[in-house]
């Protein structure tokens, strides 16, 4: 039991992370902190994917950097970093800076019109209208 | 030229898009007529393709000259290429209607407003001709984010409405993400094709019955499903016209041939009726979705908002197809039917929802008073809609509920007979109280002269053309025209074959 809880350690702090990105956005009332804790959200994973590609004493996958020596085109896959990941998460990040993006430019419209952040507020303003 | 029509037909709207706003800087006016251009080359490009692939079958297309599973592939069949013709003509229908509300409701925005309603068509053309997991995930957040944008430009609430949905619609996002991710732990694959080879032995795993539900609740979220669909009134009642139009006929529509093309391509009818057993879920929250639905559209007085409701009911009745695809011999039919009924049908009930709006003014169903008079042409538009929903044969709305009953009674589930019976009724309801404010309730006007103030051709032609087509895609249903294309979905998933 011990060893299935270290040996997940990465996973059971993605878990960690995300419910608490979760919790933010379904439970905080100001819409920067909901944003905040989307951005923790997809955060976490980022790093649950990252994480799946960590392999010890093993190199980048660039040919040159084998351990036998540039030349040989035999290429043993276990010495190897998968980069998979990495590159998907690449596109991820892009997604997530996007999605900022526009969460910010909608909270900005938000508090042009009704003159707040927090969202018990805004709801309020709405309903005087 | 011709063997690269599957990337080019999501490459034409993007390339349009990123050129639209330079034309907007050299002359304003021209985009309009820009991406009505561009729109009509990817209805083009779609037809080719439907028409080919019911010829020559599926076609592949590998992206750079990579191989799959480690390029990136386009896969386009059957259901693709119905997907693909869906979107890129209501979009343009959408481009075409939306010129005269765009100018009024979004002076000085018209170009940008143009380049990301052209972003919104390449994503969502993209969904339906990418043959990746990764692919897909890409193009569903490129198509949220520009339906983000589109809704917050909306009038009063709509910056709100869309704050949720951003909320929302990420959560929905970031699970398939995580899916993605447990799929990818166990196969090493991205591929679909290549995923629904290597995962049958795994089925019992329980990581990829986790990927599975998580899949199926982030696109839970964005089809609005019956718990999850919070976001979708407001959102579609405070949107502008032209958005209204093209989310609630193609962006929603995609979300669901996504969900369809998870559970039936990547993940098989083994795995679904096997391991997972959703279908009986999805059945029964499709039946609460459509009384829940029908009755809150019932109570709203905003007329956008009711149709909002309205769809809720309708995403139901698709996923009910769903849910009972496995165990008639009908499969997929009725869900497919209703995907493309319900484009034509709401589409059209939107666009004159919004040419009141445009025109006199008018969102709640109780000012409607005399409007069959003033507005005749609309109106006359509103009724064919409206009695397509209720299922007037031999419109549009008739097919789904015949085959939709058809296979809940060979699947022996009574129950559903009457739900679906139950929301029309329903249906008449909200129909028939608009219907008749508009023409038999006489007002305080009345004998005065009510002078006819029609929209626009371009606002009304569209409107018209989908009306009409509400009964003539029936008749071609009944005829037995785009059976080919229900055939070959419903072999291609190991669906219509009754153990």
């Amino acid at each position: 039991m011990w060893d299935f809880i270290v040996g997940h350690y990465n996973y059971w702090m993605y878990i960690g992370l995300m419910m608490i990105g979760f919790y933010a956005m379904m439970a905080k009332r100001n819409l920067i902190k909901k944003i905040i804790g989307m951005n923790i959200f997809q955060s976490a994973i980022i790093f649950f994917f990252i994480s799946t590609s960590v392999k010890k004493g093993v190199t980048v996958p660039i040919l040159e950097h084998g351990h036998e020596g540039h030349g040989s085109h035999a290429i043993d896959v276990m010495q190897y970093a998968n980069p998979l990941p990495h590159v998907l998460m690449l596109t991820a990040i892009v997604v997530m800076v996007a999605t900022l993006g526009v969460a910010l430019s909608v909270a900005i419209m938000i508090y042009r019109k009704y003159g707040t952040l927090e969202e018990d507020e805004v709801l309020g303003n709405m309903r005087k209208d | 030229m011709i063997e690269q029509i599957p990337i080019l037909i999501v490459i034409i709207p993007l390339i349009s898009s990123f050129l639209c706003p330079l034309i907007g800087l050299w002359r304003k006016e021209a985009c309009h007529g820009w991406i009505v251009f561009s729109l009509s080359l990817s209805v083009l490009a779609s037809i080719h393709t439907l028409l080919s692939i019911i010829q020559n079958g599926t076609v592949r297309y590998h992206l750079g000259n990579w191989n799959p599973p480690w390029g990136i592939e386009c896969v386009i069949d059957h259901f693709g290429a119905f997907m693909v013709v869906i979107i890129s003509t209501m979009s343009l229908f959408a481009a075409v209607y939306g010129k005269k509300t765009i100018e009024k409701e979004l002076p000085g925005k018209t170009i940008y407003f143009y380049t990301i309603f052209l972003l919104l068509v390449t994503a969502l053309l993209g969904i339906a001709v990418t043959g990746d997991v990764f692919n897909l995930y890409v193009f569903l957040e490129i198509a949220s984010l520009a339906g983000y944008a589109l809704i917050a430009v909306g009038k009063d609430r709509a910056p709100v409405a869309s704050f949720r949905y951003i909320v929302m619609g990420t959560i929905g996002a970031c699970f398939y993400l995580i899916g993605l991710g447990y799929l990818y732990i166990v196969t090493g694959s991205l591929n679909m094709e290549d995923l629904r080879i290597l995962l049958p032995p795994l089925y019992a795993n329980r990581v990829v019955q986790t990927a599975f539900v998580f899949m199926f609740v982030g696109f839970g979220i964005k089809i609005a499903l019956f718990p999850l669909h919070t976001w979708q009134p407001d959102a579609y009642t405070y949107a502008p016209s032209a958005t209204s139009v093209i989310i609630s006929t193609a962006m929603a529509k995609t979300s669901v041939y996504a969900l369809i093309r998870i559970i039936f391509s990547v993940f098989t009818l083994n795995f679904v009726t096997g391991f997972v057993a959703v279908f009986d879920v999805i059945c029964w929250i499709s039946a609460i979705a459509m009384i829940f639905g029908s009755v809150y559209a019932i109570t709203q007085n905003n007329l956008k908002k009711m149709l909002a409701y309205s769809s809720i009911a309708n995403v139901g009745y698709i996923m009910l197809g769903v849910g009972l695809s496995a165990s008639t011999s009908l499969g997929l039919t009725p869900a497919l039917m209703h995907i493309l009924n319900h484009a034509l049908m709401k589409g059209c009930m939107f666009m004159i929802a919004c040419a009141f709006i445009h025109k006199a003014g008018l969102w709640d169903i109780r000012d409607f008073v005399g409007l069959g008079r003033r507005m005749p042409y609309t109106c006359f538009a509103f009724i064919l809609a409206a009695l397509a929903m209720i299922g007037m044969p031999p419109s549009v709305g008739f097919i789904t509920k015949w085959y939709l009953i058809l296979a809940a009674l060979e699947a022996g589930q009574y129950i559903f007979v009457a739900v679906i019976l139950f929301s029309t009724l329903l249906m008449i309801v909200y129909f028939w109280r608009v219907i008749e404010i508009m023409y038999i309730r006489a007002g305080e006007g009345e004998g005065n002269e009510i002078k006819v103030e029609e929209v626009p051709g371009s606002m009304l032609i569209p409107g018209l053309i989908l009306a009409v087509l509400c009964f003539l895609v029936g008749i071609a249903w009944i005829s037995g025209l785009l059976s080919p294309i229900l055939e070959a979905v419903n072999s291609g998933f190991g669906l219509g074959v009754v153990s």
